[in-house]
């Protein structure tokens, strides 16, 4: 581990591993060195259950788009009322 | 020097040693056949994991003549492909630096144990590998050569519980040769880091021989990998096999 910059979150979702839909319980979010992406240093995104991984590697600029996307859609969706009918 | 009249041959497979606290793990271990004795080499593996590169980088050395083992360092976490076996351990923040070194001492042990042994082990490990070579090569005794391949958090400005002493701290207990191999684009090592190593090792009249490769960045051996750099590469493993010549021959 050279950086050694990483947490991990408890989630609830489900992710497609293997051409099949896994659960899926924490995410492992460290900023290391990448297994594939073209990169010395990668925001690694590991979405994980007990025993199956889902993994991702976001340039750090990439990253950054991603979260302000994501923030973007989820305050669209609670402005038009749908977060609240989801968690009914 | 290999010549084609020449005959070689080297034995490879996995096999279970003991670790740090006495623990079986696994490590791959490459011979070479033939008459005489050997010099030894531990290597350590980097951050990705006992991956295909350190089979392969196992073989190599067995290749030039020496008999080689690379521990498996996240045995404990459990088993899968490497790279997930290795996400797991970067999940956890990493192994504790008293089990790498207890790990790694092990392997020394099982290598200078072996019949065809000539008695020296040198040792070998890059990026985070790099880091647990030194540590090795510092608090355990009985290593009579060290590489270090951009080994990053050799000099720490924060540790944490698993890594509780910066490793260039513990430079006054070095008892072999050591050479470094860098690139100056590197972000972990900087060279700042490298020349604060250097000069503890300076401090305390240490020997030691380190290159800083321009055009260079973390890992440029890899040659998986964009960082790969194959005029410096060549050169690095030139340096290596003199350098192992010298202190293990």
């Amino acid at each position: 581990m050279c950086t050694m910059i990483t947490q991990s979150v408890k989630i609830d979702g489900s992710g497609k591993h293997n051409n099949e839909w896994i659960k899926l319980e924490q995410a492992n979010v460290s900023f290391d060195h990448p297994f594939h992406a073209p990169y010395e240093h990668t925001l690694n995104i590991d979405f994980v259950n007990e025993s199956q991984r889902v993994a991702v590697e976001l340039s750090e600029s990439a990253a950054r788009d991603l979260v302000q996307t994501i923030l973007e859609v989820l305050n669209q969706a609670e402005a038009e009322g749908h977060v609240e009918k989801q968690s009914v | 020097m290999y010549t084609t009249d020449m005959y070689t041959g080297v034995h490879a497979e996995t096999i279970t040693m003991k670790g740090a606290n006495g623990d079986e793990i696994n490590a791959y271990l490459a011979r070479p056949l033939g008459k005489g004795k050997f010099p030894a080499m531990v290597l350590a593996h980097h951050m990705p994991g006992w991956d295909e590169w350190y089979m392969e980088a196992t073989f190599k050395f067995s290749n030039h003549g020496f008999i080689t083992i690379t521990p498996n360092l996240y045995f404990r976490s459990g088993h899968g492909t490497p790279e997930d076996v290795a996400a797991k351990v970067r999940a956890d923040g990493g192994i504790s630096d008293d089990q790498a070194v207890g790990d790694l001492e092990g392997a020394m042990k099982y290598v200078r144990g072996l019949d065809n042994s000539n008695g020296k082990v040198g040792i070998f490990g890059t990026c985070s590998g790099g880091r647990h070579a030194y540590l090795a090569a510092c608090r355990a005794k009985g290593f009579d050569a060290i590489i270090d391949c951009w080994g990053g958090n050799v000099v720490m400005e924060k540790t944490n519980p698993k890594m509780p002493v910066s490793p260039h701290e513990y430079t006054k207990d070095l008892s072999c040769p050591i050479l470094g191999l860098f690139g100056e684009e590197d972000s972990s090592p900087t060279p700042e880091q490298v020349k604060i190593h250097e000069e503890e090792l300076k401090k305390h009249g240490k020997n030691y021989e380190f290159h800083m490769y321009p055009n260079a960045g973390h890992g440029f051996f890899y040659y998986h990998r964009p960082a790969y750099r194959p005029d410096q590469t060549v050169d690095g493993w030139k340096k290596i096999f003199t350098f192992l010549e010298k202190h293990l021959g």
